[in-house]
């Protein structure tokens, strides 16, 4: 059955300092609630609202990076119903003249590379959020934080041209990358993108799945809605146009409203704000643009011999990458990009832990300072792979790390010292051996272990004591 | 009535703080209900930082009432509504910030039609204001206390604002001098909206050189409101034999129009004077309304009971609280006008109400720009007739309909001055002089020249 996906992103532009319309400082992340607000973002009678220029600015960012088409003169509009986290009684938003037409971001299927194309971008103001003592369901009453309000935002709408979840998420990823190259954009923070998803299946009414904000949680509420409707043609059973609400703790999808439900938003031009004239921003835009995942991974391949398989996995963070490229000054880049691709991406991805996360554990200095011991023989690959670890979960230094687990391996004239030293102490243990006792040997190689608090490699050891015996015999 | 000039006599032969104390026994005493709030403590104070030579600024020792829909910080501001009956802003309007900087005395927040909307100061939640010439009558509106308290003797200047005519309505109907500036000329900063699109804050006064001493003090940039202009004010009337056009679309009930005829012919001794037909102007009252309406259903929007204003004690389901709240805290009005805006800007009729009045607004504005080509100034009766009686106003469209000459000019965006020119059996009548974008001087020059030729 044919299936037909659209998206509507909404991406909070959270690596700015301060709200849309106010200056109001953005890092409101974690803080007491109800901090960071202001008259205008409180909607207080009498206070106006301000565009932030450097909002616009990232704004424009990602429009070009996604090949949109971005409108010579754009403009605000007010959407207006009332919810208790809106504190205007109306959002300001675009309607008509938006920021940008049309676009399309290129993502890696199954069956090879797809364009997913853009309907259009728009910018708006985040409300505030809603937050309830116990569930919402017992909860006597809601507290509202309005720390939130006013954040700039960007929906980003799909053509319906996904055909699977899976692809679905595929888009959001890559859609995420994109915006973390173009630094608008902090993935990790919580709320920063949210989506509505629109669904339908041939024959049906199409169902929007209102707010999902996890991208596995767009993954699962597609695919459940799928089965739902499916199963309900089977019955006979006609699919209604309707929007729904995603059920997260549940993995389900519950009816919110009918078509015939549906709000009149009684969009009009925002008074209080002037049109804005984007080409006095693009050519500046054009010129800052960073480099893109795409144009980076060709870069890695070229300047550092790398294959496309790893290239393709370092460019999916642009921290990472970054990182790949602070170690590979002091480290052959092949060894440091299979350490970084196989071995660290893995134990943070066993962790659920974020590359920046990743980072602040174990920064590259500490990498550098790692694989130096390691390829100087210091220390095995087991060694680092129990460094890395220690580091991720614990932390400390990675010199102490080793020192104390006792990690540095032995170097070997040490070793051959002490291998002497067992055969000179042990006279009656190497006539055994030479009486053709060979296990003999064994005795003087745990001589060694014990006199190394076993760093030595056994089978090693054993090998070069017995070299020494033929050697003096 | 007082003038700056006569204000600053008194104040050179006596203590300020005594001629303040009187202003606001006065006040106080509040006979025509001009005022909400007499800031009484903070006004006190002020005189006494004057008398104490604390003269800085061009206010200096100078009372100026606000109207009660211009933030005050500390101060309760409450567009005349139960709604913000007990509102207290944590800010003030840029144009208070301007009083304050330049030395002025403020002496209160002035009574207004709720929100602004109405005629004659009617709708507010704190009773209708008397005008002082006829205490049977309305002062106007909706800055009906701005205008009944420089009428009144209890202050000496006074801001208004206007959106549809609420500064220069209540200066005809009291005999006071009004004036609303060009769009974007004073930042609205702090100014609760009714229609953000079409209303500006102006100067009150009893004298021509007043309105320009005040409009330089609150004119000029404020990057917090985006329709500023950005542009400064200097007072400096031009003087001049004038081409004045006659509006012919703009007319009043007939005694007014003798009144207004008289002046046309009295000002032909030192300006040109010929009638123009403007004739986009009959749509422009609908317009108006519509598009006044609309912005206000959404600007009343905020007014939920939750963060601030009107509140009720016991909770519930938020949408019930919401509509009980507004039920409660908004007058019939106010609640009517909400109705009407949120229909225009629905879907289905958006077209036909709100951006058809889009249109007509753009065509009245070229019908002024020709005009402008013409003629330096235009002018007509500010309102059709003289005071109405309390009461009188029965059904909201003969309101409405009393706003016929004053609207065009803010869908157009541009100045306006009313400034007495007579009366009709004691009731002043104002006559509306209107000049092209940013010639506020223009205006005060011809208004200056009438003032010397007593005409």
């Amino acid at each position: 059955m044919d299936v037909v996906i659209g998206l509507e992103v909404h991406v909070q532009l959270n690596r700015l300092k301060t709200k849309l319309f106010c200056s109001c400082p953005l890092d409101y992340h974690g803080r007491e609630p109800n901090t960071h607000v202001c008259p205008v973002c409180l909607g207080l009678p009498g206070a106006m609202p301000v565009i932030n220029r450097e909002a616009v600015r990232s704004a424009i960012k990602v429009a070009l990076a996604l090949n949109a088409e971005i409108n010579p003169v754009m403009r605000f509009d007010r959407k207006n119903y009332f919810y208790p986290d809106l504190p205007k009684g109306f959002q300001i938003s675009q309607y008509d003249m938006p920021l940008a037409w049309g676009g399309y971001v290129t993502i890696e299927t199954e069956s090879g590379e797809k364009r997913v194309t853009l309907k259009r971008i728009h910018m708006e103001e985040d409300p505030g959020k809603l937050s309830y003592k116990g569930s919402i369901t017992t909860a006597k009453y809601s507290l509202i934080d309005y720390n939130r309000s006013g954040a700039p935002l960007l929906e980003i709408v799909t053509e319906p041209v996904l055909r699977s979840p899976k692809e679905a998420r595929t888009f959001l990823n890559t859609l995420r990358i994109i915006l973390e190259y173009l630094d608008v954009f902090d993935g990790d923070l919580e709320g920063a993108m949210r989506v509505d998803a629109n669904i339908s299946i041939a024959g049906g009414g199409r169902v929007e799945i209102k707010n999902i904000s996890s991208f596995k949680g767009v993954e699962r509420a597609l695919a459940y809605e799928i089965t739902r409707q499916k199963n309900l043609m089977r019955r006979g059973r006609k699919i209604e146009r309707e929007t729904r609400h995603f059920d997260e703790a549940n993995s389900i999808t519950v009816s919110l409203r009918s078509k015939e439900e549906e709000q009149d938003y009684r969009y009009f031009p925002e008074p209080d704000l002037v049109p804005i004239y984007t080409s006095e921003f693009v050519d500046d835009v054009k010129d800052a643009l960073p480099e893109m995942p795409w144009e980076k991974r060709e870069r890695l391949i070229k300047q550092y011999s790398l294959s496309l398989e790893k290239a393709k996995i370092l460019v999916l963070d642009p921290k990472m990458a970054d990182y790949f490229e602070r170690v590979a000054k002091e480290i052959d880049p092949r060894v440091a990009a299979s350490w970084i691709v196989d071995v660290l991406r893995g134990e943070l991805n066993y962790r659920d832990m974020s590359f920046s996360e990743g980072e602040r554990r174990l920064n590259s200095d500490e990498l550098v300072e790692l694989l130096t011991y390691f390829l100087k023989g210091r220390i095995t690959e087991k060694g680092v792979v129990e460094v890395i670890r220690t580091k991720l979960d614990h932390g400390g230094s990675v010199e102490e790390i080793i020192q104390s687990k006792g990690l540095f391996s032995i170097p070997q004239d040490e070793i051959d010292r002490l291998c002497r030293e067992a055969i000179e102490k042990n006279p009656k243990a190497v006539e055994d051996y030479r009486a053709g006792k060979k296990q003999a040997a064994n005795f003087l190689v745990g001589y060694v272990m014990k006199m190394t608090e076993g760093r030595a490699d056994p089978g090693e050891t054993a090998r070069k004591i017995r070299e020494i015996l033929e050697e003096i015999s | 009535m007082i003038t700056v000039r006569e204000w600053k006599e008194r104040l050179n032969e006596g203590k300020a703080y005594d001629a303040v104390a009187e202003l606001i026994e006065r006040a106080k005493r509040n006979r025509y209900n001009s005022f909400i709030t007499v800031t009484e403590e903070i006004a006190l104070k002020q005189a006494e930082e004057y008398d104490r030579g604390n003269r800085e600024g061009k206010l200096a020792g100078i009372p100026v009432a606000v109207k009660d829909n211009i933030s005050t910080e500390g101060v309760r501001t409450t567009c005349a509504s139960r709604m913000l009956e007990n509102y207290i802003p944590p800010f003030d309007a840029h144009v208070v910030e301007r009083l304050k900087q330049e030395g002025a005395i403020i002496i209160g927040k002035t009574n207004m039609d709720e929100f602004g909307m109405g005629t004659t100061t009617e709708t507010s939640y704190f009773g209708v204001v008397k005008n002082p010439k006829d205490e049977e009558r309305v002062a106007g509106g909706s800055s009906g206390g701005s205008a009944s308290a420089i009428a009144g003797n209890e202050t000496v200047l006074a801001l208004g604002t206007d959106t549809g005519g609420s500064i220069r309505c209540p200066s005809s109907f009291t005999g006071v001098y009004g004036l609303k500036p060009t769009y974007g000329l004073v930042s609205r900063y702090g100014l609760v909206a009714y229609a953000n699109s079409l209303e500006q804050i102006g100067p009150m006064a009893s004298a021509i050189d007043d309105l320009g001493l005040l409009l330089e003090v609150i004119a000029g940039k404020d990057e917090r409101d985006s329709t500023n202009a950005g542009k400064s004010f200097h007072y400096s009337p031009v003087e001049k034999k004038f081409r004045i056009g006659v509006i012919k679309e703009m007319r009043a009930d007939e005694r007014v129009m003798e009144v207004f005829d008289e002046f046309t012919r009295s000002i032909s001794k030192f300006a040109e004077v010929e009638e123009v037909s403007l004739p986009s102007l009959s749509y422009a009252l609908p317009a108006y309304y519509v598009i006044a309406m609309s912005e206000a259903s959404s600007n009343l929007a905020r007014y939920d009971g939750v963060r601030y204003g009107h509140s009720l004690e016991s909770l519930d389901s938020w949408t019930n609280y919401f509509s009980r709240v507004r039920k409660e805290g908004f007058g019939k009005e106010v609640k009517r006008r909400i109705m009407m805006g949120s229909y225009a800007l629905s879907a289905g009729y958006f077209g036909k109400y709100y951006l058809k009045a889009l249109k007509v607004r753009t065509l009245v504005v070229q019908d002024f720009m020709r005009a402008f080509e013409r003629f330096d100034l235009l002018i007509s009766p500010t309102m059709p007739s003289t005071a109405f009686r309390i009461g009188e106003l029965a059904d909201p469209v003969t309101m409405y309909m009393a706003d016929i000459n004053t609207t065009p000019i803010n869908l157009a965006g541009l100045p306006a001055l009313s400034m007495p020119a007579g009366e009709v059996n004691g009731l002043p009548v104002g006559v509306q002089v209107i000049g092209n974008h940013f010639e506020e001087n223009k205006i005060l020059g011809f208004g200056r020249m009438v003032e010397r030729n007593e005409v």
